[in-house]
């Protein structure tokens, strides 16, 4: 064998997924590398596919309310009041100011949870199993918070069109400010346990880079957008419902990468935690439903809301032929782009790290497939 | 009856400014193309034809009055004798949003693909393409995505049988 008679490379391709726990759902993706380095990423999705879009053109739009619990199930009030805002905003509705605060408080705290969530599962995929813990813990409150509202930890089915079901409990207010000390305490203990900690930079710094263009380019919205240094959040840029009355800041990062994704949402539950104890100082007495009929029949037209989820921006298309079901309703879901922007964020990285990218941009496949 | 009738139409004389401005800032930038630009509920639609539809679009993302840079979404409308697709485009720099609207043949959908617009616009296409069976010229990829390889039919249309399914 001479010395000039080299070894010919192939190139292999990993199956990754769809049960894995690092895909957090069931969702594929094939990895073309090189030893350690990805090449080329093709993601497969479909796996959770109900055809929610389909199922709701048979369903009365108060029965939609359920099948949007399901899309984005770590934001369950978040999807909720997309649909109620749509509906609404068709049908010409005055939400009552009480029901208003309500709905925002609900979908703040649903926020910090989502959050929390992910910042226990970031932490999982670095290699650190603490966080998981701790994140779960913090959210198990405010779930259990929840439950005290509208009887489910998850998957309400709170809200209505023109307001919400129920009224608070009596014991709301007593429970939600000693929750907003322990959420305190939990992003403190998150910013000590794992946001500066050394191995965790090591390992988010510089990995996953996408600059700002490149994310407007893919349509990245939410933290995975604000993380690129865009200050782009439809509760300040597009105002809806009554978020117009707090004053609140947009947490931006700087490079673009892991650990910036990371951050930003951390940032963001204490900015949240801002907004519900403003909420909570001008909550009005009165009523929490507006008058409208049982059965919704929004007039004939088509209307497109959007919204600010835990995880960007979510919206519904609803085209309405003037009957009390959708003739057709097309959900906009923020993480099926995030998962377009995949194979830009991924080319070159080593496989280890693919997992912390995938883990950074917080998907759902709930949303991703409908 | 008629009493309604009179509220809608004194409804929408009353159009904001802000959007009166909108619309005829649109009317300037887009003077060369056959368009017709409505409002619904503060919302500006643009209606046109097909083969204007990735000029337009061109013009809408990068004209310093417009900056659409952020594709929100494309949703298919199956109306019984057309099919519609509506791009939702957002500027996250003006805070403005624009619906552009045209209108396919039933029998054979086509429309050209704006994948070379903005990049978000793939897994729409290839939705689009699942679901309804429209076809976008010039999409690289158009695969399934959502729906598995062997699967038969459109089942976003609105002929595709919605309860009597059989079982696989």
């Amino acid at each position: 064998m001479s010395d000039q008679q080299s070894l010919n490379s192939v190139d292999m391709l990993l199956n990754m997924g769809p049960q894995h726990p690092s895909t957090h759902g069931v969702f594929r993706m094939v990895l073309q590398i090189d030893g350690e380095r990805v090449l080329d990423v093709e993601p497969y999705i479909g796996y959770l596919h109900r055809g929610s879009e389909k199922l709701s053109e048979g369903e009365q739009y108060a029965q939609i309310i359920t099948l949007f619990d399901r899309l984005d199930y770590l934001a369950n009030f978040n999807n909720e009041l997309v649909i109620c805002m749509t509906v609404e905003k068709l049908m010409g509705v005055e939400v009552p100011e009480r029901a208003e605060y309500i709905r925002v408080i609900l979908c703040e705290l649903n926020r910090i949870a989502s959050h929390f969530l992910f910042y226990g599962t970031m932490g999982m995929d670095a290699g650190a199993s603490t966080p998981i813990l701790y994140g779960f813990r913090d959210r198990e409150k405010i779930q259990s918070l929840f439950e005290s509202v509208s009887g489910a930890r998850m998957m309400h089915n709170y809200f209505k069109i023109g307001g919400i079901k129920a009224d608070l409990p009596s014991d709301f207010f007593e429970k939600i400010q000693w929750l907003l000390n322990e959420i305190k305490q939990g992003v403190d203990q998150a910013d000590s346990l794992l946001s500066f900690n050394e191995i965790f930079l090591n390992r988010t710094r510089n990995i996953g880079i996408i600059n700002s263009e490149d994310a407007l380019d893919f349509g990245l919205t939410g933290p995975n957008l604000r993380a690129s240094g865009v200050p782009y959040d439809i509760r300040k840029n597009d105002p809806y419902s009554i978020y117009d009355r707090f004053s609140f800041d947009i947490p931006i990062g700087d490079r673009g990468d892991v650990w910036d994704r990371y951050f930003v949402r951390i940032q963001e539950i204490r900015e949240s935690v801002k907004i519900i104890e403003q909420a909570l100082k001008q909550i009005p007495d009165g009523e929490i439903t507006a008058n409208v009929r049982r059965i919704a029949r929004p007039p004939k037209g088509d209307i497109f809301v959007h919204a600010e989820n835990p995880r960007g921006d979510f919206g519904v298309y609803l085209v309405s032929d003037g009957s009390d079901k959708p003739y057709r309703l097309k959900i906009r879901p923020p993480s099926f782009c995030s998962l377009m922007a995949l194979k830009h964020m991924m080319r070159n990285a080593y496989v280890s790290d693919a997992v912390m990218i995938l883990g950074s941009i917080d998907i759902v496949l709930g949303e991703v497939d409908r | 009856m008629a009493e309604k009738e009179e509220i809608t139409e004194s409804v929408s004389e009353e159009l904001d400014p802000v959007i009166i401005e909108k619309i005829s800032m649109l009317e300037k930038n887009l003077s060369i193309f056959d368009i017709n630009i409505t409002s619904f509920l503060g919302e500006i639609n643009i209606n046109l034809d097909k083969t204007n539809l990735v000029d337009v679009l061109t013009i809408l993302k990068n004209s310093p009055d417009t900056q659409c840079n952020l594709f929100l979404c494309l949703s298919i409308v199956d109306y019984e004798d057309r099919f519609e697709a509506v791009y939702h485009l957002q500027s996250t720099t003006l805070n403005h949003r624009f619906v552009v609207k045209t209108s396919l043949d039933k029998n054979k959908p086509m429309i050209s693909s704006c994948i070379g617009i903005w990049r978000g616009c793939d897994w729409y296409e290839r939705e689009g393409h699942d679901l309804f069976g429209v076809v976008f010229e010039g999409h690289p990829n158009l695969s399934p995505l959502l729906l598995y390889e062997e699967f038969e039919g459109y089942p976003g249309r609105k002929d595709f049988p919605f309860n009597d399914y059989k079982e696989w």
